[in-house]
């Protein structure tokens, strides 16, 4: 069983060395070698999970070691595998929806010359970040954290010849540069700390170690999980990242490689446990962001953009969540998963609405769609209802299990962030009705594209339309089958551990709340956008819908602090060393030079001047002599 | 009279013959200058050897005489080799140190 | 006698005079070897201070150092140094002005610095107690020194000896020339003269030219200049006159008065005859 854990992460490698390095020949076949593989890799991983669940409860874990991939003297980095419940989860979600998304992309990318491309990055992507969650101790994760970093990149800037993806894929590099750079520091932290990086030994000595260092290393992986997840300070990269190819959107920018941060903070839960100031910044970044990506997501006419704002905000859930210690990994995980199904549906319904409408994303050039591609309209229409928290379906249960914990949080604090997550969720509502609505319902309001052509919508071939069924499938059903008898929290809780809190609202109450907020939010958005005709272009709004129509004004923060700054900074950098350092260096060349210049006159060769020198000499040691004597 | 003159006699033929050495450029010149700094040391010994009433300045100025005879013969063998090579007996002539 | 005088405790005031004379002319003589022109003349001043040394080391009670002081100093080598003036040249003068720059100055002022600290340190220094070498000298100033060079100072004695005979080596390999071929035998030597060369001596400029100034080349008797007559230098310089064109006409002139007088005095002649 062990040897088909490194298969699943070959598998994908495979196909994207084939891909890659195969050239024009693979160019018809090229996407079903991709497809298979990662379908393949979701078999083997459906293998692995049926192993693992015919095990005692506390018995399921499985971990190989590959090889010693650097043995220095007493330190040691292996290459080693452990698949336990956590792994196991995301290797589920990893394969299946990333299966599923190689699929859509066969009828997506259908007319795209550089396809065979596109499956070798899909591919790469997969490998990355299976090993990412695979991973038995930090230094293989981080290789596999910089491999999905690589394949987002990749993948945003894959329509390279547009400089707006182009940029947009630089924009995600840097800052995923700087998240990376917190994890970096982490793991370099954690050798110091414990002399190891393997999972095992790192979070048991956890609490052994001073809480100081414990907040730093748990600061610094926050910092990562803020990168890599888009969280609020490093959020600006996920809105521009919808310049790549919608598949892509939904499985690395929505449903898998935004949760590596959860991942690592959930992963590193005990290293969180015995640092809470750590877990307040984690809880803050979490409640900050939800409502970020929330604002941000009600502003956006760009249908993807809105999608990414949404992700951020339910992302924003999760590191809340994960934030809360014990109470909330089982949920953080969950709402992951849930989120998953209908945030990758969701995206994949917009793609298939794109696809339909000419490549068009402002979606107040949409509007009643929905008689046009009925698959499209009932597959999103689920993912809404699911997202939005509508009772039975996948999100209502993640979700409200969060705004539950975070009110058990206790205290002032408690009602914060409770009141945050039910704020996030009104808000959530509200930008998700304003969606559908202006997506499929209402007049049409289709505008001839650049060439003059009307579109005309149409479903999306079969290729398409059946990831979406079955992710639509995920959205409805997930939830309520996790909830089936705690079966998702008996399933995780052996390894994140689970704690039951005392929250001052019941359960109960907290339903209600969230049913309250729900129809408000639904109902707010019916009065502007259901009612009322909606202007074709975006009316000036106020100041706050146009601070949000610009991300918060995100980039123009990032500008003026960061950019300004630091080309400030070096400038007066540049000046100093041009100044201070060049001029100490060529002062030091210039006075050794002209000492030189003028000692090499004392060498004029005449024994008479050297005698002179001798004379002078022993004329300073006599006086030397009688001064010492003197004194 | 004090015999202390004898040694204040001796530094000012010391230092004429440094002044000499100094500033003449004839190496014969400047070689007889260094034997009357060697003489003004040989006064300055003897007549330390007599402050202190024993010999051994004496010996001194006796082996300071020797080693001035053996300085002179290579001395002027030196002049003579050069004075052979560059016509002239001028110590600034043979500024590159060199033959 | 003021020497033996010397040898005691205390000094005499004749020897206080003699100090006071010889002092003066010592100091002149060293003065003289600094300042004279000519190497010969620095060499008798050297010659004269060191005699008054010898006296000097003499009134000090240094009986054997006064007499191998003008033997061996004034004698042998202030001798050689003369010897060496001689070869290099009695005649040749220094200039006594100075080419590098500054030397003079900084001379002076380490030569005035030293001078003043060696007085300052004689005079700081307690030299009240005098102790004659009275009773060191009671066995005869030679077997005292004898005694110390051959016992406590033997070694410095041999080491001597063993210079002194390095140093006539030195001189030896210094001064010796090595032949690389054979000596050239006394026909290679009149040869050598005689080839190539004109063995009367060159004409002079102007010989049969119309002027004898320095720049005329004189002629050949077939008119031709010569070159050979004029300088060297002015030949190197290109200054030599250009005659031959105008030395020719004259020639030619020359030739045709002369054929005139001639004629005419064949007609005489003939008119005689007739």
């Amino acid at each position: 069983m062990e040897n088909l854990i490194g298969l699943l992460v070959l598998a994908p490698l495979l196909g994207a060395g084939v891909l890659l390095c195969g050239g024009r020949r693979l160019d018809r076949t090229g996407h079903w070698i991709g497809t298979l593989l990662a379908a393949a890799s979701f078999v083997i991983g459906v293998v692995l999970f049926a192993d693992l669940l015919g095990r005692p409860a506390d018995d399921r874990e499985l971990g190989t070691t590959v090889f010693s991939w650097v043995p220095v003297g007493g330190f040691r980095a292996d290459v080693g595998f452990q698949l336990d419940q956590l792994s196991m989860t995301f290797v589920l979600l990893i394969t299946g929806v990333g299966s599923l998304i190689h699929l859509y992309s066969v009828g997506y990318m259908e007319h795209d010359e550089r396809r065979r491309r596109f499956f070798g990055y899909l591919n790469l992507f997969l490998a990355a970040m299976l090993l990412l969650v695979l991973a038995d101790n930090y230094l293989l994760l981080y290789v596999g954290w910089e491999g999905v970093g690589l394949a987002s990149y990749l993948l945003i800037g894959f329509w390279q010849h547009k400089p707006s993806a182009a940029t947009a894929a630089k924009k995600a590099f840097l800052v995923n540069r700087v998240g990376d750079m917190g994890l970096s520091i982490a793991v370099m932290l954690m050798f110091t700390t414990f002399g190891t990086f393997a999972f095992g030994p790192v979070l048991e000595h956890a609490d052994q170690a001073g809480e100081g260092k414990l907040t730093a290393i748990g600061l610094m992986l926050l910092l990562a999980a803020c990168g890599k997840s888009a969280q609020v300070p490093l959020q600006s990269w996920l809105g521009d990242a919808m310049e790549g190819p919608t598949p892509v959107s939904a499985l690395i920018h929505a449903a898998t490689m935004v949760t590596a941060g959860v991942y690592l903070i959930v992963r590193s839960g005990a290293i969180f446990d015995a640092a809470p100031d750590a877990q307040t910044a984690v809880v803050t970044v979490g409640a900050v962001t939800l409502l970020f990506g929330a604002i941000v997501g009600c502003a956006k006419d760009d249908i993807k953009k809105a999608l990414a704002g949404s992700t951020m905000s339910q992302i924003g859930y999760m590191i809340l969540a994960a934030g809360l210690g014990p109470i909330g990994y089982v949920f953080a995980i969950m709402h992951l998963v849930t989120h998953g199904f209908f945030k990758a549906g969701l995206f994949l319904g917009a793609g298939s609405v794109m696809h339909g409408m000419n490549d068009e994303v402002d979606m107040r050039r949409y509007g009643g769609l929905r008689t046009y591609m009925p698959v499209t309209f009932v597959t999103f229409g689920l993912g809404y209802l699911a997202i939005i928290g509508f009772p039975g379906l996948s999100g209502f249960f993640s979700k409200d299990k969060i705004i539950e914990a975070a009110f058990a949080r206790g205290g002032t604090e408690g009602w914060i962030l409770g009141g945050a997550a039910l704020l996030g969720a009104a808000i959530t509502a509200y930008y998700m009705t304003r969606v559908m609505l202006l997506t499929f319902f209402g007049e049409k309001r289709w505008q001839p594209d650049a060439d003059g052509k009307l579109p005309h919508p149409h479903e999306s071939p079969r290729t398409m339309t059946i990831p979406m069924i079955v992710l639509a499938f995920g959205s409805v059903f997930a939830g309520g089958l996790f909830s089936l008898n705690d079966a998702f929290l008996k399933w995780l809780e052996p390894v994140t551990g689970h704690a039951e809190g005392d929250s001052p609202l019941t359960a109960t109450q907290v339903t209600a709340a969230t049913m309250v907020v729900l129809v408000v939010g639904v109902a707010l958005a019916w009065a502007q956008y259901g009612r009322r005709p909606v202007p074709v272009t975006a009316p000036p709004g106020g100041l706050l819908v146009r601070a949000a129509r610009r991300d918060l004004l995100q980039d123009d923060f990032n500008h003026v602090v960061l950019v300004r700054g630091g080309e400030h900074l070096t400038r007066s950098l540049v000046y100093v060393d041009h100044t201070l350092v060049d001029g100490v260096v060529n002062g030091t060349a210039a006075s050794v030079g002209g000492l030189s210049g003028r000692m090499r006159r004392l060498q004029n060769g005449f024994a008479r001047s050297y005698a002179v020198s001798m004379f002078g000499g022993a004329a300073v040691l006599i006086a030397a002599t009688l001064l010492m004597r003197a004194v | 009279m004090n015999p202390a003159n004898y040694l204040y006699l001796a530094a000012l033929l010391f230092t004429i013959g440094a002044a000499g050495v100094l500033i003449r450029r004839n190496a014969i010149v400047i070689f007889m200058c260094v034997e009357l700094m060697l003489n003004a040391c040989n006064l300055a010994f003897v007549t330390f050897s007599r402050l202190h009433g024993n010999l051994d300045g004496q010996i001194i100025a006796f082996f300071t005489m020797v080693v001035a005879a053996a300085e002179v013969v290579i001395g002027l063998a030196i002049i003579v080799t050069i004075f052979r090579s560059r016509h002239s007996a001028s110590v600034d002539d043979a500024s590159l140190l060199k033959l | 006698m003021s020497s033996l005088a010397a040898a005691a405790s205390s000094t005499s005031t004749g020897e206080a005079v003699q100090f006071w004379v010889l002092a003066v002319v010592a100091v002149a003589g060293a003065l003289g070897a600094v300042l004279m022109k000519k190497a010969v003349h620095s060499a008798l001043s050297l010659a004269g201070t060191m005699i008054v040394l010898a006296v000097f080391y003499l009134a000090n009670g240094a009986y054997f150092l006064g007499i191998v002081q003008i033997v061996v100093y004034t004698g042998a080598i202030m001798m050689l140094f003369l010897f060496v003036v001689m070869l290099v040249g009695v005649t040749a003068a220094d200039s006594l002005k100075e080419t590098i720059r500054g030397q003079r100055l900084l001379a002076g002022l380490c030569v005035l610095g030293f001078g003043i600290l060696l007085g300052a340190g004689i005079a700081n220094a307690s030299l009240r107690d005098f102790n004659g070498l009275g009773q060191a000298n009671a066995g005869g100033n030679v077997q005292g020194l004898a005694a110390l060079i051959f016992t406590k100072y033997v070694f410095a004695f041999e080491i001597t000896g063993a210079l002194l005979i390095t140093a006539v080596v030195g001189a030896m390999v210094l001064t010796h020339r090595e032949r690389t071929g054979r000596p050239a035998t006394q026909r290679e030597r009149s040869e050598a003269r005689v080839r190539g060369k004109h063995l009367p001596p060159l004409p002079a400029p102007g010989v049969y030219a119309r002027h004898n100034a320095v720049d005329i080349p004189g002629l050949l008797p077939d008119g031709t200049p010569s070159e050979l007559t004029v300088n060297p230098t002015l030949r190197a310089r290109g200054q030599v006159r250009d005659v031959s064109g105008e030395a020719l006409e004259d020639l030619a002139a020359l030739e045709q008065r002369s054929k005139e007088w001639l004629e005419r005095n064949n007609d005489r002649s003939e008119e005689r005859a007739q």
